[in-house]
This record gives C-alpha cells, structure tokens and sequence, in this order.
C-alpha cells in the first residue's frame, strides 16, 4: 500500500482509535482477519442474556487451562522426569525454587480444579439441554476434551513419583491385562517396561507435557468454533435466533463483548478467591487434592495397604469394583429387561427384532467375558455415555425448567449416583460399599438406557417464545 | 435463579452423602486407634528450636532428613553460626542436607527395614483420623516393653514396629496393661472411662476384644508432662521441616485474599455498570 493512501478511521467499541493505532489496525486487517475475528467471536458474537451462574464454567475452565499451562511450564524447568530424581525434584521446586511451592500448588489444585469446572459445565449442558440440536457436535467435541482431560491428568498424576502415583498407575494399567488375547502385551507396551519405571515416567512426562495439552487447546478451539457457529444455549432453551430485530440481531442476544467479558471476569475473580482460599490454606485439601500416601516416594516392593485414584476419578473406579462375577448377573438381567422394553415399545419390526438380539447377545456376553473385562468396559461406558446423549433425549423440550418430574427425578438420581460412586471410590472395599456401589451403578446406567422412554413420557411444560430473565 | 425443585434435589443429594460418610467414618475407626491432637505451636519458635535440636539429636542417628538443608534452620530464627555449632553434629557444610552415615543394607540387617526418610513424615503420616503431627504425637508417647519383640519395643499406634523408644532415656519406661472384654464397645466405653491412650484390638480367642493400655514402670529423665512437651516441640519442628514455606504461604495468602476481594468489588460495580442497559 501506498503511503500516501488515505486511512480509514477504525472506530472500535472503545471509541474511534488515533490516527497511528487506525494505520497499523488497516495494515494488519489487509493481512489478516483481526477485526472480523474479534467482531465474529466478541464484538459481534449475541449470546442470550439470560445467562446464569452455571454459564460462568466454561469461561472458568479456559482459565483453568491456562493456569495449568503457565504454571506446567515453569514446573518442568525444574522437575527432572527420572524414577531416580522425579520426587526429589519436586521437593526441590518445594523448597529451594524461589516461589516453587506456588507454582506447585497452583498446578496440583489446578488439576481438581479442572475437574470440578468441567464437571459443572457438563451437568449445566445437561440442566438445559445443551447437547440437543443442533448442538451434538459441540457436546462431542466437549467429550473429547472430557477424555483428553483424564488422561491427561492420569499421566500428570505419575510424574511425582509418590507412592499413589506409582501404585495407581500400576493398578489402571494393569486394566488392560483384562483384556482377552492383546492385554498382557498392550499393557507391556503401555508401561514400556514389565513394571512401571523410568521409561513409563519417561513416556508419561512426554504425554503429559506436549502430546495431550496440545490436543487439548486444539480441541477447545474446536469447541468454541463450533459453538460459536450454532450460537449458545441458555437456561430457557430457547432458540434467540429465532427472533431477529431488523438489522438482524437476535431480539434477545447481547454482544459476549462487552457484556459477558466484564460478567466473566467478575465471575473469575470469584473463583481465585476460592481457588486461592485453597493453594494458601489447605493445599491438601484434606487428602483429596494431594494424597497423604504421595509424600512418600514410590517403592516398587511396597503396596500401600489402600490404593485411591484421586476424587474426580473415583466415581468410574467405584464401577469398576462393583462389578464383580455376581454383579454380572444383574447386568445381564438389566439388559434382558431393556431388550423386552424395545420389543414392547418398538414400532418397527427391525427395530424389535434388532433390539432383542442385541439384549441377548450382550447378555449372553456378561457370562463369557470374564467379569475384570466388563469392569473395564463399564468404567469406559460410564465415561462414554455422555456422549450418547443427544440423541437418548426424547423430550420436546430442551431446559429442565420446562421438562416434567420424570426427567428431574431421573436427573437428581443420577446426580445422587455420581457422588456416592465418587465417595465409596475413595474407601477401602467393604461389604456395604460393594453392594451400594452396585445398586448406584445401575441407576447411574439406567439414567442413560432408559431416557429415550422417560424423556418422550415425561409431561413437559410449553415452552415460551422468548427467553425469561 | 436455580429452580426450586433442583435446590430440593442438592439437599436430598448432601444428605445422602453425610449419612454415607458417618457410617463409613464410623467403620474406620473400629479399625486403629485415636490420636492425641499434637499441640498448634506453629509460631512458637522456642518450641521449633527446641524441637530441632531433638531431632539432631535423637532421629538424625538413623533417619536423614535428605531434602532439608541445615541453613534452612535459619527460618526458626537461628543464625548461621548458632546452627554449624549446635545443630550440626556430623561434620556437614551448612548448604548441605541432613544425610546420615549409616548404610542402608547394614540397616535392613539390623532393623528389619532401613530407617525411613523423616522430612515429609509430618504430613505422610496424615490421615482422615487426624494430621501426620498428631499421629507422630501419638506415636511417639505409646512405646511400651515387649520381649516378645527383637528390640524389646513395641508400639500402640504402630504394632510391631521396627523402631526402638530411643526417647526412653526422657520418658521412662513403659509396661502394657491388657485387660479383656466381650465386645468392642465395651472396651472402647472403658477406655472412655478411663481416658488416656488405649488401643481397642481383637483377642487371640475369637468373640475376644482386648484394651491395650499403659503403665509407667520407671520413671524417665523428664516428667510426664516435661516429655509430652518435648515431643510436641520435636512433633512442631517435623511439621516446619515437612513443608518449610507454610508460614510464608499462609502470611502471603491473606495478602491474596484480601486483594481478590477487593478485586471482586470492582468487577462486580464494572459489570453492574455495563448491565444497566440490559433489559
């Protein structure tokens, strides 16, 4: 471009840019889309206004994210991923790096942190029908980072190298043992080693540290593209882009920018508060956010009497100790039940027929496979259910504020499984624990196999043409 | 903002969890024993350096202490001069960590297993009956004779442990004193009357349920409450040297809070602001 052309005056929405700042802002627009990205995803993105607390998680967790991130890098100039150096090296960090103990705790309380952010960004897509139409591919671009999340985390958890990290590597590794045929030679592969030692730390550390963040930020931008492209959902399920004004603005949309940037922040500051509350006060948080059993360093001749997963594992753990050779039984019976529904509420006569051998089949199935290999399917399924979701739910309607009592009794019991899943993960096995674990483990699958039928029976309430505040 | 219904639902839901969690705390402790609470004397520096001169002195024999620097010591108000002649008993350099000269292969053939490592104990042996401190406080004050063990020891808290009373010379010696019950409530109800530390254990005749209890046989260097002092004093220290920047961190998080709070108002007026012309 010339110099001497003319410049446009750029007028942003903190008012019209001086003469240079417009020049350069030009020149940058001819080379690049800054201003069409920052008006598509900020400017310009009509996000509905009745957003409420559950809306601020997903803000939340791209800041958790980058917290994990900033302070990751800073840990791995000092921690040495060795079986011989790597619990040292984070006592060092603890101790003789200047400011290590934060960026350590920032890190760990991060990681349960994470959890917690993406477990109520979840259950508020669940709340209000955040997976339904035309939403699917943002839920299951969101379960991808759901999984990706875990295993970054469980590859994060080895790197200590304390007794837990050992010992719960061991025991989830030794999962795929199960697995008929491959199993003991996937898991050989898996550890690189006949144990867990240096070259599974080695492997772990590179998972860790490059491999899964960089397919974590890919798929979170994955994720805001695509939701950005659908437009959000909100408390009322509501489509706004049904109602437009004439310049072709949703009647009930506000622009993220700066609307829900000020909200957001405001909404971040709450949570370092607590977050903050934590790293300060109780970085151990009682021994769910940093176990006890991890201040010792990992001893390969020494089981630790009682080996957890941390908290935000447990609940699929409890899944996999529940099901035991017994436990099959009511599996099977379960899905028995669940063909015959299909039989007796199917239309079609596929659809009947399809239904029924696929029930007996798997049911069949529960007594063939060993009971340690349904452990581990039902502790991925319990996982992978999320992601059936849009297409399990029948309703007509999308916000539990206007589905009926069926789906909010069945959504409070799934709730309730979850959490006492997640308790019992955490205790030592006991009679009680089992049994409860089992039963919970059923609702916790009912709640998905039997929503095509509760979800269509549930009587629902209409749904307004415009969003309630 | 959240539907009623689902406030309902939460509760029913915490509910759940509580009943579960008592029973299952209920469970946990029919197990071990309960811990004295070590005394909080966090700030207490006279008890920090005398606790680290107890641990130079009696734990530093056989256990290291291997990611403790000496002139770390420096943050219990010492100076650098004070801990190379007091503190310092092996001839190592200041900058140095606290190793020991005993080998650990002629340690496994003389305990059964090589001392562990003391400087994260205070919060490894943390667990939901009580903080690593209150359990190394316990610990430490339940040794008892037993010749049925190789070091003639035995312990309360931990059964059968390899670790001689190397405190014996302080506190004196103990003798156990067993006495048999029915059930397990009727002994822990005894041990409530009783008071004191007591473990609760099953007898050798099944349906047997056994108070484990202690009786001073001689009198040691200190009296009862001088050495319950000084292990809690040496219990203060374990607990500085398991995570050194705890004071710091706690003096620094005030300042965070404070500023978070602050911070918070600000943006709260900012999108209160912004939102006034939202309808």
């Amino acid at each position: 471009m010339a110099a001497t052309d003319k410049q446009p005056v750029v007028v942003t929405s903190a008012g019209p840019l001086n003469a240079p700042a417009s020049a350069l802002l030009t020149w940058v627009d001819q080379r690049f889309p800054l201003m069409a990205l920052w008006k598509d995803h900020l400017a310009e993105y009509y996000a509905p206004k009745n957003f409420n607390i559950f809306y601020f998680f997903g803000a939340l967790a791209m800041l958790v994210l980058v917290n994990q991130i900033v302070t990751g890098i800073f840990l791995t100039m000092h921690y040495k991923p060795s079986a011989t150096e790597a619990f040292a090296s984070v006592e060092y960090i603890m101790r003789e790096v200047w400011g290590g103990w934060l960026i350590r705790y920032m890190h760990s309380t991060g990681a349960s942190a994470f959890f917690i952010v993406v477990y109520l960004h979840m259950l508020r897509g669940m709340l209000y029908g955040s997976y339904r139409k035309p939403r699917e591919l943002v839920w299951l671009i969101g379960m991808a980072i759901f999984l990706c999340l875990m295993a970054e985390a469980f590859f994060g958890y080895l790197l200590p190298w304390g007794q837990m990290s050992f010992w719960g590597a061991q025991v989830i590794i030794n999962l795929f043992d199960a697995l008929p045929l491959i199993g003991p030679t996937l898991s050989t592969w898996v550890r690189g080693d006949f144990v867990v030692g240096d070259a599974t730390l080695n492997r772990f550390f590179a998972l860790h540290v490059i491999a899964l963040p960089l397919l974590l930020v890919g798929l979170v931008a994955a994720h805001i593209i695509a939701l950005h492209e659908v437009g959000s959902n909100n408390p009322d399920g509501v489509e706004i882009k049904a109602k437009k004004d004439a310049a072709g603005r949703p009647l009930d949309g506000i622009p993220f920018h700066p609307y829900y940037t000020v909200k957001d922040a405001m909404g971040a500051v709450f949570f370092l508060f607590f977050f903050a509350v934590v790293i300060f006060f109780m970085p151990e948080m009682g021994g769910y956010f940093l176990e006890y059993n991890n201040f010792i360093q990992a001893d390969p001749l020494k089981t630790p009497a009682h080996i957890a997963p941390v908290w935000y594992f447990t609940p699929y753990y409890s899944i996999l100790r529940a099901t035991t050779e017994e436990f099959t039984w009511m599996l099977a019976a379960g899905t028995l039940a669940l063909g015959g529904l299909i039989w007796f509420t199917a239309k079609q006569q596929t659809v009947k027929l399809a239904g029924v051998a696929g029930a007996v089949i798997i049911a069949a199935a529960f007594f063939l496979i060993k009971a340690k290999v349904w452990g581990v399917l039902l502790m991925g399924g319990g996982v992978l259910a999320f992601a059936l979701l849009p297409w399990l739910d029948q309703s007509p309607v999308k916000s539990i504020r206007y589905k009926g009592a069926l789906y909010k009794t069945a959504l409070t019991v799934f709730l309730v499984s979850f959490v006492v899943l997640g308790f019992y993960g955490t205790q030592p096995v006991t009679e009680l624990g089992t049994r409860l674990s089992q039963l919970f483990t059923l609702l916790y699958f009912a709640f998905f196999a039997l929503m095509p039928w509760y979800s269509k029976m549930d009587k629902t309430k209409p749904v307004p043409e415009r969003v309630t505040c | 903002m959240l539907n009623p219904l689902l406030n309902g639902c939460a509760r029913v839901a915490a509910g759940a969890v509580l009943a579960v969690a008592s029973a299952a705390s209920a469970g946990a402790a029919e197990g071990g024993m309960a811990l004295d609470r070590a005394p909080a004397k966090a700030s207490d520096v006279v008890s920090l350096q005398n606790g680290a001169r107890v641990f130079v002195n009696y734990c530093l024999n056989c256990h290291a202490a291997s990611f403790m620097r000496y002139n770390r010591l420096q943050d219990l108000g010492l100076t650098e001069p004070q801990i190379r002649d007091n503190l310092i008993l092996t001839g190592a350099k200041i900058g140095e960590v606290m190793k020991v000269a005993m080998d650990r292969k002629e340690a496994r053939a003389w305990f059964g297993v090589a001392p562990p490592d003391l400087t994260l104990s205070a919060r490894a042996r943390s667990s939901h009956a009580g903080s690593g401190s209150d359990w190394i406080y316990t610990y430490l004050r339940t040794f008892y004779r037993d010749p049925a063990r190789p070091t003639g020891w035995n312990n309360l808290v931990y059964p059968n442990v390899a670790m001689p009373h190397v405190l014996w010379q302080l506190s004196g010696e103990f003798d156990a004193v067993d006495q048999t019950f029915k059930s397990h409530a009727e002994a822990a109800s005894a041990l409530r009357q009783q008071g004191g530390l007591g473990r609760v254990e099953a007898g050798i005749t099944p349906g047997e349920w056994v108070l484990k209890t202690l009786k001073q046989a001689t009198p040691g260097m200190l009296s009862a409450l001088e050495y319950d002092r000084t292990v809690a004093d040496l219990v203060n220290y374990m607990a500085f040297m398991a995570e050194p920047a705890r004071a710091q961190r706690e003096k620094i998080g005030v300042f965070v809070l404070l500023y978070l709070g602050l911070l918070f108002v600000l943006a709260w007026l900012l999108k209160k602001e912004y939102w006034r012309d939202v309808h």
